[in-house]
């Protein structure tokens, strides 16, 4: 046959669509495989499912060893909605026991959330209880997508310490996008330690890859478990808190609105924080917490409010301690200086009144009856002693920073979260108000009796005490004693000396010890523990005055600083000495009969006034026989003892 | 004639065939069993070789493959071109019978079941379909031209495509389309090629722009009635070399663009179709009249392939809607871009595609690809085996397979040419436009860049009819080609 050399050429034109083809090939494998590196964690996203193992949240004990809070098991039932196949909702509905209308509710409430993602983990239903999820159990193969992840749920063996304790909520965007750790469901401290030692509590998250093919169905373990990693448990944490000590404390505090702090003075240990009123910690868990949530944000008498750390209130006389000391390092007065007190502070058309006592006095019979006049009087001087300080703005100056090393004015740091400083004004505040030059010591002249500007907070007093018990210095507050695996932070050993020359101590520990002997405070006179004290009779210019107690024991060698402050409750004899007392013979001398009985009494004198609630919690030392009640959350300690 | 020489047949034999070729498919079909056993591998499944596996299978379909090719080296290519034609018409018959005997699975009865072993006829048809077209091009006197030898060539090729189209395997029928190489090779006009190219680029372009409104109608259209103004332009100038003409229609083209881009301006909508048709109505008259002065027949031809683009375009839309089946229709939109369905037609391609982007470069390492394992892409052994070998050997692994067969492909074509009877050219050119059609369309659809029509990759895909169908094929072409000495030049 012939071969025509013509048609030969198109060999080139067969070969060379080929060579096209494969070319265009190419370039498009270069686009999927070189060039687009989406494709890999498309891939992963497919055949990898990270399965979240989540560790043990750290354990609470009290400063005793006493297990306060711990963990059981709960329930989430979680989704991944690409993997979700249709499935017989009705068996569904009645497996959780919800109805269709909450099926929905959820599936649309799921969606609608920020994070909501169809490849990701999200929570369809939180808080199984071990029933639901039992039922469930069994059933879960007919509902491809879904999986069940066990949480933990906080349990309290003592319902008491709730501001201290805090509680755990599921997080929200912003702690997502603050923090990697976090993801959608997980929980975290919302208040109190559980907020503040979140870092430690929490642990570390473990994870297990596991292979899943196009059917969802799980094939095994990634690199045989290689790349797995196991969760680290939470550390635990030992309370600084005596909590048979809390208990008592907020036991005195029923129906009444206040605070208790008791600080061991050496280490700057809290050994008890009482708020109240207060609520039973184990509210804020589990289905009910939304509920109860509101509840207590919506209670008038705010008991999600803590008032030892956040309440910053007039000191009144509890004060005057720290005047005596200002006066004696600033040489305005020696112990032996007097001052006149004809029923107060009478000067220049103004009078601050006092009480019947002797005239003219000295420093330690002055803290001894609490004398306005004497401490107005030291006031005026050092503010108006032009020779030394030039002016009365400096003057002040100096006195507020004296009142600032004594830890006013400043937040302590305790580790708890919300903390208020207080407030200690300085020369430009008063220059704003009164014009500069033109305000002299008698201007601010109630600032000498812890009214007029000054506020502190529950915590300020009682460090003040702790302060003075130390003779001169105060560690940082804290609650937490010590970290399982970590020790104790280097915060909570700070020492902190005031500018006051530690000889001056001794004078107002006499003046203090004379208030307790045959002052204002004999209340507190407890033979054998050389209890030192100082009263205070806030005054309120919305109501009643707050009775206030400062005070350690023993004298010598101070184990307990205390401060107690009952608003609305009058003279700082009427409530602040004795429960500050019952306080001290607590911890001192541990429980007794005697001592519960008094206890029992002081609470059941109430100063809150408003229509008795239906049903209350118990709370105080009985609380380990606490049953739960969730109507009515807050617990106004009303009674209901035995 | 020469005698062929009995004595020392085998060493001749042995030292003419192809080696290159049977190197290349011994690679291929080896690889492609490895790539068989990582594509159904199941973590705590048996070893590659277990006969319950299926690459197990594979492996023995491969070497009874092996033996089918070494006898069929021994059987002299004489049988072929003396029973050529009843071959063909046996496969024919034997199509027809497994339209009516074969069970449906899953939609096509292509498959003739005798107790365990079941073979695909279409498969072995195409063997026999290039040995026809061969014999019938070799036939003394034979050329390609007048309407009765073309109706005869191109009659051998749709026989087999209807009846497999009856067997409703639209893939495998379409394979038989790739023989208009052979046509084109053996003298067909290139003009049918162009024609064929450029259906696909009117069809493509009509389809993937079709949502898109411009001028008031689809972009599609639009951008198809510019493409067949350059079409006329560039016949003028290049094909009918009528530099007066082709001037004269582009010049009048640019004035009508440029009145119609100065009403829009001027803020007069002009609609596309009221504006294309008539200009190129025009030009078309204009060159009726111009072909009088010129090349009447080259001037006629692009006036009629212009014509004829027009009414493709416009039936294109109504076929597609109206010939094509919605699963076909679906498939084409989502190769298109037009549909991204993901969970449901588009599933496949998008899995493939994320098999072989995650791959990289160097691949994940034999069995550690995951889509493939994982069965996240669906026929992983068969119709998409190529994602194994991209996922697991990566980009290097992927242009490694493209290249084997581009080496076969161009090799064949030079055994093709080297060749000095007709018999063996055509055969030859039928075993690379088919090998074409397959390694084209198998990996372009892998590759998301081809519609998702289910054909093997050959030598790759499980399956013994596949692997026999390609051995076959192969193996008369090494035989017919170690004989080229005795059949040479005259």
């Amino acid at each position: 046959m012939r071969k025509d050399y013509n048609l030969e050429k198109r060999k080139y034109v067969i070969g060379g669509f080929i060579v096209a083809i494969v070319i265009v090939y190419i370039i498009r494998l270069v686009q999927l495989q070189v060039l687009d590196n989406t494709y890999k964690a498309h891939a992963d996203n497919n055949a990898f499912m990270e399965k979240v193992i989540y560790p043990s949240r750290g354990l609470i004990y009290d400063r005793n060893g006493n297990l306060v809070v711990y963990n059981t098991p709960e329930y989430d039932l979680v989704m991944i909605p690409k993997d979700v196949t249709p499935f017989d909702t009705i068996d569904f509905c009645n497996t959780l026991q919800i109805s269709r209308a909450e099926f929905d509710h959820r599936w649309e409430e799921m969606k609608k959330g920020r994070n909501y993602s169809a490849f990701t983990q999200q929570v369809f239903m939180n808080h199984l209880t071990p029933e639901d999820y039992g039922r469930l159990q069994e059933k879960i193969f007919r509902f491809p997508g879904f999986y069940v992840v066990q949480r933990i749920l906080r349990q309290y063996n003592y319902h008491v310490a709730a501001n201290v304790l805090g509680d755990i909520r599921e997080v929200n965007a912003r702690d997502i996008e603050n923090d990697d750790y976090y993801r959608p469901g997980d929980y975290t401290g919302d208040l109190g330690i559980e907020k503040s030692y979140e870092t430690w509590l929490r642990g570390i998250k473990g994870k297990e890859i596991l292979i899943r093919d196009a059917t969802g169905k799980i094939k095994g373990r990634y690199n045989e478990g290689a790349d797995d990693v196991s969760p680290v448990s939470g550390n635990n944490l030992k309370l600084s808190i005596d909590i048979e000590l809390q208990a008592y404390g907020e036991m005195l505090m029923q129906g009444k609105v206040g605070a208790i702090v008791c600080i061991e003075p050496k280490t700057g240990e809290i050994l008890a924080l009482v708020s109240s009123p207060t609520y039973d910690p184990s509210l804020l868990m589990g289905k009910e917490r939304g509920k109860n949530y509101s509840d207590l944000v919506n209670n008038r008498l705010k008991p999600l409010y803590d008032r030892s750390i956040m309440a910053a209130y007039p000191p009144g006389s509890t004060f005057k301690p720290t005047q005596g000391l200002i006066f004696l390092e600033e040489g305005i007065i020696t112990t032996s200086t007097v001052f006149p007190c004809h029923r107060g502070y009478i000067n220049a058309g103004l009078r601050v009144g006092c009480h019947g006592h002797g005239s003219p006095i000295p420093l330690k019979p002055a803290l001894q009856t609490s004398c306005n006049a004497y401490f107005c009087w030291g006031f005026k001087y050092m503010m108006d002693k032009r020779s030394k300080y030039g002016s009365t703005g400096k003057a002040f100056e100096i006195w507020k920073n004296h009142m600032v090393s004594m830890g006013y004015g400043y937040k302590l740091g305790i580790d708890m979260p919300g903390e208020s400083r207080g407030f200690i004004p300085n020369t430009a505040f008063y220059d704003k108000i009164y014009g500069k030059g033109k305000w002299v010591g008698q201007t601010i002249i109630s600032d000498a009796i812890g009214q007029g500007e000054i506020l502190a907070t529950p915590l300020q007093i009682a460090n003040l005490s702790a302060t003075i018990a130390n003779r001169g210095y105060y560690i940082t507050p804290h609650v937490v004693k010590n970290i399982e695996g970590v020790g104790v932070l280097k915060k909570n050993l700070e020492r902190h000396d005031t500018d006051i020359d530690k000889r001056y101590y001794n004078d107002i520990v006499e003046g203090m010890r004379m208030a307790v002997l045959g002052g204002t405070c004999t209340r507190a006179n407890i033979p054998g523990l050389d209890v030192c004290g100082k009263t205070g009779t806030a005054q309120n210019p919305h109501g009643r005055d707050h009775s206030v107690f400062m005070g350690f024991a023993p004298m010598n060698d101070p184990k307990i600083a205390v401060c107690v402050y009952v608003e609305n409750a009058g003279f700082g004899a009427a409530f602040g000495v004795p429960i500050g007392a019952l306080m001290i013979q607590r911890y001192l001398r541990g429980n007794s009969p005697g001592l519960q009985a008094q206890g029992r009494a002081m609470a059941s004198r109430h100063t809150i006034s408003y229509p008795k609630p239906k049903k209350t919690t118990s709370s105080g030392n009985q609380a380990a026989n606490h049953k739960k009640s969730t109507d009515k959350p807050v617990t106004n300690n009303d009674g209901n003892q035995e | 004639m020469m005698e062929i020489r009995n004595d020392d047949e085998n060493t001749n034999l042995l030292r003419s065939v192809d080696w290159f070729t049977i190197i290349l498919y011994l690679i291929m079909v080896v690889a492609g069993a490895v790539s068989i056993y990582a594509a159904t591998y199941d973590y705590d499944k048996a070893s590659m070789f277990d006969l319950s596996e299926f690459s197990g299978k594979q492996f023995l379909w491969a070497g009874l493959s092996f033996l089918i090719g070494f006898s069929l080296l021994l059987i002299d290519r004489r049988i072929y071109e003396a029973y050529a034609y009843p071959l063909y018409g046996f496969m024919i018959l034997l199509l027809i019978v497994t339209i009516f005997v074969a069970p449906d699975i899953k939609g096509s009865r292509s498959w003739l079941v005798f107790g365990p072993v079941s073979l695909q006829p279409a498969e072995f048809a195409k063997t026999a379909t290039a040995l026809a077209l061969a014999k019938l091009f070799s036939t003394y006197g034979f050329q390609l031209n007048g309407w009765r030898n073309y109706a005869i060539a191109i009659g051998i090729i749709l026989l087999p495509i209807l009846c497999i189209i009856l067997e409703k395997e639209t893939g495998s029928a379409l394979v038989y389309t790739s023989l208009i190489f052979v046509l084109y090779r053996e003298g067909m006009s290139g003009f049918v090629l162009f024609a064929a190219l450029m259906a696909v680029v009117y069809f493509v372009v009509v389809l993937k722009f079709a949502a898109i409104t411009f001028m008031g109608i689809p972009l599609g259209m639009v951008i198809a009635f510019i493409l067949v103004m350059g079409l006329i332009v560039g016949m003028l100038l290049v094909y009918c070399r009528s530099w007066i003409l082709g001037r004269n229609v582009l010049l009048g083209y640019a004035l009508a663009g440029a009145i119609a881009g100065g009403l829009t301006l001027a803020g007069v909508h002009v609609n596309g179709y009221a504006f294309f048709l008539p200009v190129i109505i025009l030009s078309l008259i204009y060159l009726l009249w111009g072909m009088l002065h010129d090349d009447l027949k080259k001037v006629l031809i692009t006036i009629c392939f212009a014509a004829a683009s027009l009414v493709f375009m416009f039936t294109v839309s109504f076929a597609f809607n109206k010939v094509l089946e919605p699963h076909q229709q679906t498939r084409i939109k989502v190769t298109l871009g037009i549909e991204q369905d993901l969970r449901g037609a588009g599933y496949n391609v998008n899995q493939s595609k994320i098999a072989i982007g995650s791959g990289g470069i160097m691949g994940k390492g034999f069995l550690q690809g995951t889509q493939t394992k994982l069965k996240y892409v669906p026929e992983q052994h068969t119709d998409f085996i190529y994602c194994t070998i991209g996922e697991e050997k990566g980009f290097v692994g992927s242009v490694a397979v493209l290249l084997l067969f581009l080496a076969m492909i161009l090799r064949i074509i030079t055994l093709a040419e080297r060749n000095h009877s007709t018999f063996a050219r055509v055969y030859a050119y039928c075993v690379a436009s088919i090998l074409i059609f397959h390694v084209a369309v198998n990996i372009g659809m892998v590759i998301g860049l081809c519609p998702v029509i289910g054909i093997p990759l050959p030598f790759f895909s499980y399956g013994g009819s596949s692997l026999w169908g390609f051995t076959f094929l192969l193996f008369i072409l090494l035989r017919i080609d170690a004989d080229r000495q005795a059949y040479g030049s005259w």
